[in-house]
Order: C-alpha cells, then sequence, then structure tokens
C-alpha cells in the first residue's frame, strides 16, 4: 500500500481551485475509487458524477492529469503516482460544482438533428452488411469526451455552429442507415458546422468504446457533402439530370 | 451567454504529463526536411537516373516521354510530376491531420491549448480547397500506372533480364505508394462508402471491405511511402554520382 496526492478541482462556474488530498492507493484502484476515498474520508461534498463503474454509463467523464477519460476506467497504476495526479473537470462544459459538469449544451444541438425517417411502407428487412457501420455508432454512450476535447468546442467556443463529433456520430448512423431517407446534408454543412472539423482525430483517441470516429463517421460525412456542394462534376450531372431523390414509394429500402 | 466553464486551466499550457510533442515536433522535421529535399531534388535535375532505374520525382505520367527528353524545357521535369502527389498530399485525410497538429497548432495535441484565437476549419479558402482532394486521387492514378510501369523496367537492364538492390527498392517503393493511393479515404467513399444499402451492390461492398481493411493503416502507408520515395531517390541518386554500387543478384 502507498500513498498518492490527488489535486481535486473544488468550485463551480464562478471559479475554483485544485485542492490536495492524500490518499492510500491499493492495487487495482481507479481513479474514480480514489475519489470515492476522498469522498468517504476527507470530503463528503466533493461532487462527482458515476454510475456502473464499468465504463458503460458514461458519467464519470474527467480529465486526469490533463487526458480526458473515464475515471472508472483508468487505473492507477497506468499513470505517474509518483507526482500528485490532477483531476479536474471536463473543460468544454460549464461546472456545476466540483467534478460534476454541465452537458445539457449536447442534448440542445442535438435537436438540429431531423429523427430516422423511413420511407412510407418500409420493408423492414435489413441485411446485415447494411448495418454494419450503423451499429459501430451504436456503441456510443454519450460520455461527452469526444465533445469535451474536440478543440473546435473546446478552444474556440464554437457552440452555435457546430454540433461536436458525438453529433456527426450520430447523424452518421442516421445518414448511413438503409431504410433511413431523410437528407441531412444541409444541416451538415450550415448549422451542424461540419466545415469546421479539421480531422485532428482527438476524438477517436479518447472515444472509450474505440469508436473510429473520424475515420467511420466524419470522413464519409465530409465526403457526403462534398459529393452534394465541393463536386463540380457531380454538380453539373445533378444540374443535367436533377437531384436523385432518396425516397422510394415503393417501400424498398433507399439507396444514394 | 457564452457557455464557457471555468475549470482553472484557462492560464496553463496542460496538465498533461506526457511527451504529447514528440509526434507534432517528428511532423515538423519529417515533412519539413523531406519538403525541401523535393525543391532540391527538382531543382537540381541531375543524377535522377541509374541504368534502367529512374527517380519517383522524375517518372514523367506521359507515354513515350522521358525526363531527358525534356531537358530543353526552362522548369525542371520533375515539377510536371510533383504538383500531383503534393496535391494529393496536402489534401490526404491524414496529413491533415498531421499538419494542422504539428504547423498550425490546431491544436498541437489532444486538449494541449492552441496559440491563435481565431479559428475557421475547412469553411474558407484555402483550407475549404481540402475537399477538392479526390480529384488528386483521379491524378495519381495515371502517376501510379508509371510509377508500376518504371519499377519493372528496373528489372531490364542493358544485357537483359536481372534482379538489383535498386529493382527491389523500386518495387518496394511502389507496393507502397500503391497501398497509400489505394487505402485514400476518397476512395473508400466512392468504391462504397456513399453507398447505404450494401446488400443491393455485392460488388461495390466486398471492394469497399477491401478498402477498409488498409484504410484503417492509411497513415501509415501514408508515412512508409513518403520515406520509401525519400530512400529510393537517395539510392539512385547515390549509384548515379558514384558514391556507391548497385549489387546485381544476377
Amino acid at each position: 500500500m502507498s500513498t498518492v496526492t490527488f489535486k481535486v478541482f473544488r468550485g463551480d462556474r464562478n471559479g475554483g481551485e485544485l485542492k490536495d488530498y492524500t490518499v492510500e492507493v491499493q492495487e487495482g484502484m481507479v481513479v474514480l475509487d480514489a475519489i470515492h476515498q476522498i469522498q468517504a474520508e476527507q470530503a463528503p461534498d466533493l461532487a462527482c458524477r458515476w454510475n456502473c463503474k464499468a465504463g458503460k454509463c458514461g458519467s464519470c467523464g474527467a480529465e486526469v492529469n490533463g487526458k480526458p477519460t473515464l475515471m472508472c476506467m483508468t487505473r492507477l497504476d497506468t499513470i505517474d503516482t509518483s507526482k500528485p495526479v490532477t483531476v479536474r473537470p471536463m473543460k468544454t462544459f460549464p461546472v456545476i460544482r466540483d467534478l460534476a459538469t454541465d452537458v445539457k449544451w449536447n442534448y440542445e444541438a442535438n435537436k438540429k438533428i431531423k429523427p430516422f425517417t423511413p420511407a412510407p411502407g418500409t420493408d423492414w428487412i435489413m441485411f446485415q452488411e447494411d448495418v454494419d457501420r450503423v451499429q459501430e455508432f451504436r456503441k456510443c454512450i454519450e460520455c461527452f469526451l469526444c465533445q469535451n476535447v474536440c478543440h473546435v468546442l473546446r478552444e474556440h467556443d464554437e457552440k452555435t455552429g457546430f454540433i461536436g463529433p458525438r453529433l456527426l456520430v450520430r447523424t452518421a448512423s442516421l445518414e448511413m442507415h438503409p431504410l433511413d431517407v431523410e437528407n441531412r446534408l444541409d444541416m451538415l454543412k450550415n448549422e451542424g458546422g461540419i466545415g469546421y472539423c479539421n480531422i485532428t482525430k482527438c476524438c477517436t483517441e479518447v472515444c472509450p468504446e474505440h469508436i473510429h470516429i473520424t475515420d467511420n463517421a466524419i470522413i464519409p460525412l465530409k465526403e457526403r457533402v462534398v459529393d452534394e456542394y465541393y463536386d463540380p462534376v457531380l454538380g453539373f450531372f445533378r444540374r443535367l439530370f436533377g437531384s436523385k431523390k432518396r425516397a422510394e414509394p415503393s417501400g424498398q429500402a433507399a439507396d444514394d | 451567454m457564452s457557455t464557457k466553464p471555468v475549470t482553472g486551466t484557462e492560464k496553463r499550457l496542460t496538465d498533461r504529463q506526457d511527451n504529447w510533442w514528440i509526434e507534432p515536433l517528428f511532423t515538423v522535421l519529417s515533412l519539413g526536411i523531406f519538403g525541401l529535399y523535393a525543391m532540391w531534388v527538382a531543382w537540381n535535375r541531375q543524377h535522377y537516373e541509374f541504368g534502367p532505374y529512374i527517380s519517383p520525382f522524375y517518372s514523367i505520367p506521359i507515354p513515350g516521354v522521358h525526363a531527358r527528353d525534356l531537358d530543353w524545357l526552362a522548369i525542371s521535369p520533375a515539377f510536371l510530376v510533383l504538383w500531383i502527389p503534393l496535391g494529393f498530399r496536402a489534401t490526404c485525410y491524414y496529413y491533415r491531420k498531421a499538419y494542422y497538429r504539428a504547423f498550425f497548432w490546431d491544436p498541437p495535441a489532444c486538449a494541449v491549448p492552441e496559440l491563435r484565437k481565431s479559428y475557421g476549419g475547412e469553411r474558407a479558402f484555402p483550407f475549404v480547397l481540402n475537399n477538392l482532394h479526390r480529384y488528386f486521387w483521379y491524378l495519381s492514378i495515371p502517376v501510379m500506372i508509371f510509377l508500376w510501369y518504371e519499377a519493372i523496367k528496373a528489372f531490364f537492364f542493358s544485357d537483359g533480364f536481372g534482379i538489383g538492390v535498386g529493382s527491389l527498392i523500386m518495387l518496394a517503393n511502389v507496393i507502397l505508394l500503391s497501398y497509400y493511393t489505394f487505402s485514400c479515404h476518397a476512395w473508400r467513399h466512392i468504391a462504397g462508402g456513399c453507398l447505404n444499402c450494401m446488400s443491393k451492390h455485392k460488388t461495390r461492398y466486398n471492394l469497399w471491405q477491401r478498402i477498409t481493411r488498409i484504410n484503417e493503416s492509411h497513415g501509415f502507408w501514408a508515412v512508409i511511402s513518403m520515406f520509401s520515395v525519400w530512400f529510393t531517390d537517395v539510392y539512385i541518386r547515390l549509384c548515379s554520382m558514384g558514391t556507391i554500387t548497385d549489387f546485381r543478384f544476377f
């Protein structure tokens, strides 16, 4: 058993400071265990959101030594505990208190995305190869670590013109759905602000579900936006022959 | 109302304790030195061929035209080809990540603060031109065909078929370049990614799956193929200058 110093942010949306806590750590402990120990023994008023302790509820997102991560999935033997371990709340969202942040902006921004829209009289038969891509996106646990680390939201506070990686993943899951006939490309280009994304892949790096956010969701969406708005040859053919309609009145799955 | 939170990190560079600066430093050094080397090779106009070997910088994608036939040009014949791979790599999704991080610090590493306050992303000139990546991919196909032609020619010496170290280097180079070119995200989209119903397009689905498999390592192919182009040119240059001797297996 050894002791480790934790510097934990204490404060609210008006500001705060790092406070030192010394914790006796045991083999196999994760950062969330240490925070619970601090709550139990030293600071019962320390606010921290958590639920499953298994990396599936997405509640305990924080920044451990500057890296956005789930506290329940960060073992102490994977970080250098010879120096004080810093634990701060997610920087992108307003602090409610201590490590708990207000993530409601994500749910507001989510309203920009048109919901799943099947063609009238859809035949609800799908093949596995049609839904492989979409199933990867359904693994998302909405921890919002990707939103937190995205520099467009984190550094530039662009919360009006950009929906962030989590919601781009959700859009991809709808746009690539074999039975969906809605067109969200205009939203992606304009109020979704996909052009803000510069593919630096931080969202992919922090995803606890290992979703290939950039390669499988954002880049394919960017390419679809290119098809619609930036490709001069496709634009010429569209003007010549008109746009392909996605909705098919036959009730069969739509293709583009 | 600004939703900008207060977490006490505003005045700090970063709490990260790992060596996050190594990756952008490697990118700056490798892309910077390679860029300067490529410019020097293009202006130099010498020592770009040795026997059946020709530097990839001087592989002109015009049928029947060899770089040495274009000595009369005011500019180096290398410029006739270099703009295509330059444009392809500059608009490539992997290189975009690399140079935005390393050269523009947008951001230098994950959760590390940036230097500049304003940011427009890829919505305005010049970065909006990155959306034309697929056109550079189209242009790269004839370049790849000619590189394969030159690589096969590297096995045919003045005394007939043979294998030299240079032949193998040129073959390895064109294989790595092919992996890079055909693991491209734009090609993945064109081949099948644009479809929603894969089951209706089995051939394109199979092609998309194969591309997806190598696309997962697109960054690796991007870096390794850049170094292989570099190494191939250096090898042929040193042979041509007489600094080293090309070993013939037979």
